[in-house]
C-alpha cells in the first residue's frame, strides 16, 4: 500500500476553517445568503460570492471587500443556509484575517467606524452614539454628512447627550485587554 | 482425511507481496496435507482442471483454496470439487488476496501471516461435514404491494405470464400519483390517458386479485412461502351489491367537511366518495369521521337513493389471509409537507416561504392538479386565493431536497424535469403570463429531457435565475419573491401572483412500519434498501422481496415502470422451478440440550426461531424449546453466539471447527 504525503501550506483557508470550524467547501453556491441580506444593495461584492472567492483562493479580492464589513451580523443568511453554513461567523472571520493580513479594505472609513464603535464599548460598556458620531466624524473628517437626520434621531430619543454606564465598566476593560494581545 | 491446498497468485493481487510457492511449500508439512500446489490463475479453466486432477490422482477427501473472497469464487472451486467427487462444503476458501496481500505491504510478513491462515483453514476442513442443499417449495403467487404505477406494471406482467397476483392498495382507489398529473414529462402526453387502461386491465385481469381499501398487517413465513395477513377496512358499502351509480355521493348533504386528498386539498369532497371518477374499483367509501349517521345516526339520505342496498354502515373491517411466495413492494412516494412545523417536530419546514400561510404558494402536486383538465379549475390556470389568473408566476426547485438543514440531503431527481413541464404548461396556456424558475442546478438526465429543458427555455421563453429564494413575502395579494442571480450576481425581486414549489419527494410515512412488517432493511429517509447498488438493485437482501419504483428512491414514472418489470421478471425466475435450493448453512437446535430460554428467538434479525413443544408419548408436553425454520434462517450465527447452553448450531460453522481454527493459529 502507497501512501501519501501532502506538503500542504496553510493558507488562508484554512486559517478561516480554524477560526470558524466550519469548512468553505460546505458552500454549494446556492445564493439564498445573498436572496435574504438587508445590506446586500451597499456590498461590493455578493456574501456568497465572499465565500467562492475564499474556495477558489482569490484571497486578496475577498479581503479587500467591503461586504465582510457591512455584514450586520443579523444571521439570517445562517438560520436559511440550506448547508447549515454559519455565513455570519465566516464574515467574522474574514474581518479578522483582513486586520491580521493588513489588507487595505476598499472603503477604509469602514474600519474608522468599526474602531469608534469598539471605543465606545470600551470606554462605557455599551454603545455611545453621540460619542461615536463624534470619533467616527473627527477621524474621517465627514463632519456634516448626515446632519439633516440627527434632530429627527434626537427626538426620537435615538440619541442621548449624555453616555450610559454599565454598572461593571473594569470587567469589560479587561475582556479588551485580554483580546487585544492576540 | 487426505487434504489438497491449492495457493493461487491472482496474477499479481496476491503473488506480489505473498510469496505464494513458499505458502504452498510449508504448507505440505501440514498434517494430513497430502498434496500442496500454487499457481497463477487458480480460478481459470487449467487451474480448476489441477484441482480436480490432483483431487482424483491423490484420492483427496477435502480441500482448501488459497484464493479471493469466497465471494468472488466459492463458487467456482465448489463447482470443480464437485465435478471431481468431493462434497461442496468439504471445499474451504482461505482468503488471502481481501484479508492479505492487499492490505500488507511487508512481503515476509505477509508470507507468513497467509501460512497461518492456510494452516487454520485446513485444521477447520478436517472437521468439516459433508452437507446437501435444502430444497424448499414455492407458491407460486406474487404479492404486489401499492397500486401505484410500478405496482400496476409490475402485476401485469406477473399475471401476463400466467401466475397469480394479489395487489394490495392503502387508498379506495389504484392509480396512485401518477393519477393526478396533468400531463407528463418530456412528451406532454395526458397522464390519466395512458394511465386507465391498464388500471381497468389490472381490475378485469383474471389472474389479479385486487384489494383495494387494505393494508398489508402481517407477513409469516419465508422465500417462496409467505402468509400475509391483510386488513380490508371497511367502506361500509357492500362491494358486490354496488353498481357504482354515484347516487350517494351526488345526494349526500355533507359537501365541505372534508378536504379531497386526491384534489391535494383544493376542493372538498363529501363525505361518501370515490376519489376521482375514473376510479378503479368505481365503489365509494364513507368517510365515518365526517358522516352524519356515525355522529348521531340521523341521517340516511344514501341508505335512501341506494337503490340496491349496498350501503352498510354496521360493515367491519376484514382480516384475509393469502399465501405467495414473492413479494413486490411498490409503495411510492409523499411530497414533502413543507409549512412551518411545531418545534418538536424532526422536520423544520420552511417558514420563510410562506407555504400553508400563502394560500398562492403551492406544491407540485397541487400545481398538476391545477393544470389538469380534470382538477378543481378544469384546467385554467386559476390562483386558489382568488381565481384570477396568475400573470407571473415563480417556481422554486429544490424545496427540502439537497437541503441539510431543512430537509434532506438527497437529490428528488424529478422536479427540474416536472418543473420545466409545469411553467411551459403555463406558458401554452396563458400566453402573456411570465415563468421564472429559480434553481441550483439543472438536473435532465435521460431521453430526450435536457432537449425538453431546453425547449421551455428556448420556445416557450421561460426564465431560469441560478439562485435559491431566501424569502417570500405578501403585499396586496402579490407575493414578493426575493432571490439572487448568483450567475448574475444582483439581487433579484419578483412580485408574483402565484409561487410553486418543488418539494422533495419523501417516503411514505409509515414506510418503516410496512419495512419491518415485511422484513425487508430501509434507510435513514425510509426508502427501502436494495441488496446491492449495482448489481441488484432490484432485490432487497430478504429472499423473494423485490422492490419497484419510488419505494426505493426517487424515480420517475419510465424508471418505475422498468423497474416494476424487472421486479415481476425476479418474481419470476423464482417460480420457474417447483423447489428452491438452498445453502444448507442453517442453524440448529439440539433438542436435547436447549432449555428453552429463547434468547435466540429474541436476537435472530430474521425472525427465523420458532417455539416447538416436546410431548411425550401420550402428548403430555414435557419442555417447549427453540426450533430454527430453515427457510428462513440466514447462517448469519446470532443465535449460535447468543446460546447460554451451547445447544444452537450453525451448519458449517460449528463450536469444534471454528475452535479448531483457533488454535491453529
Amino acid at each position: 500500500m502507497s501512501s501519501h504525503t501532502h506538503n500542504h501550506v496553510h493558507t488562508i483557508a484554512d486559517d478561516i476553517k480554524d477560526k470558524t470550524f466550519q469548512d468553505v467547501s460546505l458552500c454549494y453556491q446556492c445564493g439564498k445568503c445573498s436572496a435574504g441580506c438587508p445590506v446586500r444593495y451597499y456590498m461590493d461584492v455578493a456574501p456568497n460570492k465572499v465565500v467562492r472567492l475564499i474556495q477558489l483562493g482569490f484571497y486578496e479580492e475577498a479581503l479587500k471587500s467591503t461586504t465582510p464589513w457591512l455584514c450586520a451580523g443579523c444571521m439570517t443568511c445562517s438560520s436559511r443556509c440550506p448547508q447549515e453554513f454559519d455565513l455570519a461567523k465566516f464574515m467574522d472571520a474574514v474581518r479578522e484575517t483582513a486586520i491580521e493580513k493588513g489588507v487595505k479594505v476598499k472603503d477604509k472609513d469602514i474600519i474608522t467606524f468599526h474602531k469608534a464603535f469598539l471605543n465606545q464599548i470600551k470606554s462605557f460598556g455599551r454603545a455611545y452614539e453621540v460619542g461615536l458620531v463624534a470619533e467616527y466624524k473627527l477621524k474621517t473628517m465627514h463632519l456634516f454628512d448626515d446632519v439633516d437626520s440627527s434632530p429627527g434621531m434626537l427626538l426620537k430619543g435615538k440619541l442621548k447627550v449624555l453616555p450610559h454606564n454599565i454598572k461593571d465598566k473594569e470587567s469589560v476593560k479587561k475582556i479588551f485587554k485580554k483580546t487585544a494581545k492576540k | 482425511m487426505k487434504i489438497g491446498v491449492f495457493i493461487c497468485h491472482c496474477g499479481e493481487n496476491i503473488g506480489r507481496t505473498v510469496d505464494c510457492p513458499r505458502v504452498a511449500k510449508a504448507c505440505e508439512w501440514l498434517p494430513g496435507v497430502e498434496v500442496s500446489i500454487d499457481y497463477k490463475y487458480m480460478c481459470s479453466d487449467p487451474g480448476q482442471n489441477m484441482i480436480k486432477k490432483e483431487i482424483i490422482d491423490k484420492k483427496l477427501d477435502a480441500i482448501v483454496v488459497g484464493s479471493c473472497s469466497p465471494h468472488m469464487h466459492e463458487k467456482t472451486f465448489r463447482k470443480a470439487a464437485v465435478a471431481a467427487g468431493i462434497n461442496p462444503f468439504l471445499v474451504e476458501i482461505t482468503n488471502l488476496r481481501e484479508h492479505c496481500s492487499w492490505v500488507h505491504d511487508d512481503i515476509e510478513a505477509a508470507t507468513e501471516k497467509a501460512i497461518e491462515m492456510v494452516r487454520m483453514s485446513v485444521e477447520k476442513v478436517k472437521r468439516d461435514q459433508p452437507l446437501t442443499t435444502i430444497e424448499v417449495p414455492v407458491t407460486k403467487r406474487t404479492l404486489v404491494i401499492g397500486g401505484g404505477i410500478a405496482g400496476i406494471q409490475a402485476a401485469l406482467d406477473v399475471a401476463n405470464a400466467g401466475y397469480e397476483v394479489v395487489l394490495v392498495e392503502k387508498e379506495p382507489s389504484i392509480g396512485g400519483h401518477m393519477s393526478q398529473l396533468s400531463e407528463t414529462f418530456p412528451t406532454l402526453d395526458c397522464s390519466q390517458c395512458i394511465l386507465t387502461p391498464r388500471m381497468v386491465e389490472v381490475y378485469q385481469h383474471p389472474k389479479i386479485k385486487l384489494m383495494t381499501f387494505s393494508e398489508v398487517e402481517k407477513v409469516d413465513g419465508f422465500i417462496g412461502n409467505f402468509t400475509v395477513t391483510i386488513r380490508n377496512k371497511a367502506r361500509h358499502i357492500d362491494e358486490d351489491k354496488c353498481t357504482g351509480c354515484g347516487l350517494c355521493i351526488t345526494k349526500c348533504p355533507i359537501r365541505k367537511k372534508a378536504y379531497n386528498s386526491f384534489e391535494e386539498n383544493l376542493a372538498h369532497r363529501p363525505a361518501v366518495y370515490v376519489p376521482f371518477p375514473q376510479a378503479v374499483p368505481n365503489i365509494p367509501v364513507i368517510d365515518e369521521t365526517v358522516c352524519t349517521h356515525y355522529k348521531n345516526g340521523k341521517c340516511g339520505i344514501c341508505v335512501t337513493v341506494c337503490g340496491r342496498e349496498a350501503i352498510n354502515f354496521d360493515q367491519q373491517d376484514k382480516l384475509v389471509t393469502e399465501e405467495v411466495g414473492a413479494i413486490i413492494m411498490a409503495t411510492g412516494y409523499k411530497l414533502y409537507n413543507i409549512d412551518k412545523k411545531p418545534d418538536d417536530s424532526i422536520y423544520k419546514g420552511y417558514g420563510e416561504y410562506g407555504y400553508g400561510k400563502y394560500k398562492d404558494v403551492v406544491d407540485g402536486l397541487q400545481f398538476e392538479r391545477i393544470a389538469s383538465a380534470s382538477g378543481p379549475t378544469e384546467g385554467e390556470f386559476k390562483r386558489p386565493s382568488d381565481g384570477k389568473e396568475p400573470k407571473k408566476i415563480v417556481f422554486i426547485q429544490c424545496v427540502g431536497s439537497r437541503d441539510e438543514s431543512k430537509g434532506f440531503s438527497y437529490c428528488s431527481k424529478i422536479c427540474c424535469m416536472y418543473t420545466a413541464k409545469h411553467a411551459m404548461l403555463y406558458k401554452h396556456k396563458v400566453h402573456d403570463g411570465e415563468a421564472y424558475v429559480f434553481y441550483m442546478d439543472i438536473r435532465s438526465g435521460g431521453k430526450m429531457y435536457d432537449e425538453f429543458v431546453r425547449r421551455a427555455i428556448e420556445e416557450d421563453g421561460v426564465k431560469y435565475i441560478r439562485g435559491r429564494v431566501s424569502k417570500i413575502t405578501e403585499e396586496d395579494g402579490k407575493y414578493i419573491v426575493k432571490g439572487e442571480d448568483t450567475l448574475a450576481g444582483m439581487p433579484i425581486t419578483i412580485e408574483a401572483d402565484m409561487v410553486v414549489l418543488a418539494t422533495a419527494m419523501i417516503a411514505q410515512p409509515d414506510a418503516s412500519t410496512l419495512a419491518q412488517t415485511v422484513g425487508i432493511p430501509y434507510d435513514k429517509h425510509g426508502f427501502f434498501n436494495e441488496a446491492h447498488p449495482k448489481l441488484r438493485p432490484i432485490e432487497s437482501t430478504t429472499g423473494g422481496v423485490f422492490l419497484a419504483g419510488a419505494c426505493q428512491s426517487p424515480k420517475d414514472i419510465p424508471e418505475s415502470v422498468a423497474m416494476a418489470s424487472a421486479a415481476a421478471a425476479k418474481a419470476m425466475v423464482l417460480f420457474g422451478s417447483d423447489k428452491l435450493e438452498r445453502e444448507p448453512v442453517v442453524a440448529k437446535v439440539s433438542a436435547d440440550l436447549c432449555a428453552g430460554c429463547f434468547l435466540c428467538k429474541k436476537v435472530c434479525p430474521y425472525g427465523a426461531v420458532e417455539v416447538r413443544e416436546v410431548k411425550t408419548r401420550d402428548g403430555v408436553v414435557i419442555k417447549e424449546i427453540a426450533y430454527v425454520n430453515e427457510g428462513l434462517c440466514q447462517g448469519c450465527g446470532t443465535c449460535t453466539a447468543s446460546c447460554p447452553s451451547k445447544s444452537v448450531e450453525l451448519a458449517g460453522f460449528n463450536n469444534e471447527e471454528i475452535f479448531a481454527q483457533i488454535a491453529a493459529l
